[in-house]
């Protein structure tokens, strides 16, 4: 926009989530994956630096690795998966976990300020991870038949109900599960993005596109909600991490449980 | 006076009817939470955890809702 010269306001869309290569050329290398290159690298050095010099009476840094460790274990593994087998479990979503924190708080650090998971593809990824894992894990528990017996029969069901209830669980258990999974994480990112695109932009038209000194008041109100919208997104996206992984653990959970 | 003319796109009415339904679930939700802590205060923790994952399966309507806001754009 050429400044002084009246432009219509063009709101963010779809289209504002198409950002440039890097590196010219370079077509796959975008903010979103040097982001989450970035993340990866961030969480093995914490905890390799946390359990390097791993002593009894914990340093900083390992204390706070333990911490961070112990949240998903406890609240999240050994809650959801039963304190019988959840251990195998923990490294997968320990992972999981801090790997869509992080990313999903990057969206809030300055010159970053991009959810890596407003793309739709690295939700879809993470999402059939946790779908195969939790089928797979299933499948080895109770057998190909007795798993689809165990995801859509729930027990203590009349059987003149089963007809309508085989079909119901098995969209709901088997083909759902992964796309709500992965639609929730993207949507609340993109919509958290798109929010806050719209209200800084706006603003910005409002001050200084408009020149109307009335307008400019309003914009810098305008950014001032932008403000208190981006710590509203800051909860969202811790929120969404979690959210994530316990229901990953919730599937993992109902897929190797006994029939009661 | 002119007529007003509003332009955009009538799937975004349609979201804001589709996000009715779950911002009543997860206010009840809450509700039940905060219900719950205030007669009995030493379960706020475990009320909490399992208020999270109600919300996350109860907020997912209103995320179908905007997913399919975009689908039916044109």
């Amino acid at each position: 926009m050429i400044a002084g010269v009246p432009t219509e306001f063009t709101p963010p869309g779809p289209d504002s989530f198409d950002l440039p290569p890097i590196i010219d050329g370079v077509d796959w290398f975008t903010k979103p994956v040097l982001v989450s290159a970035l993340t990866v690298v961030v969480i093995v050095w914490f905890y390799w630096a946390a359990s390097r010099k791993s002593a009894i009476v914990p340093s900083r840094l390992q204390f706070a690795g333990e911490l961070g460790y112990n949240f998903v274990r406890n609240s999240m593994a050994r809650d959801a998966i039963g304190s019988a087998e959840y251990m195998k479990y923990v490294p997968y979503l320990c992972g999981l976990f801090y790997f869509i924190l992080l990313n999903n708080v990057a969206a809030t650090i300055p010159l970053v300020q991009f959810p890596t998971f407003s793309h739709i593809g690295w939700a879809y990824v993470a999402a059939i991870m946790t779908w195969v894992i939790y089928n797979a894990v299933g499948i080895k528990k109770h057998g190909l038949w007795g798993y689809f017996k165990h995801q859509t029969m729930p027990p203590g069901v009349p059987g003149w109900l089963l007809p309508l209830m085989i079909p119901i669980e098995f969209i709901s258990n088997i083909l759902v599960r992964p796309i709500s999974l992965s639609l929730r994480l993207f949507a609340n990112m993109f919509a958290g993005h798109i929010l806050l695109l719209v209200f800084v932009l706006g603003g910005e038209y409002l001050v200084f596109e408009t020149g109307n000194i009335a307008l400019a008041g309003v914009g810098v109100v305008t950014w001032l909600m932008g403000l208190a919208i981006a710590g509203l997104e800051l909860f969202v996206q811790c929120i969404q991490a979690y959210i994530f992984v316990v229901l990953t653990a919730q599937y993992i959970g109902s897929a190797i449980a006994e029939d009661h | 006076m002119t007529a007003l003319d509003i332009t955009g796109n009538i799937a975004v009415l349609g979201y804001g009817l589709a996000a009715i339904g779950p911002g009543v679930g997860v206010g009840l939700i809450f509700a039940a939470v905060i219900n719950g802590t205030a007669r009995q205060p030493e379960a706020q923790s475990k009320l909490q955890s399992i208020a999270w994952i109600g919300f996350g399966v109860t907020e997912v309507l209103a995320i179908i809702g905007i997913a399919l806001a975009f689908v039916f754009r044109s």
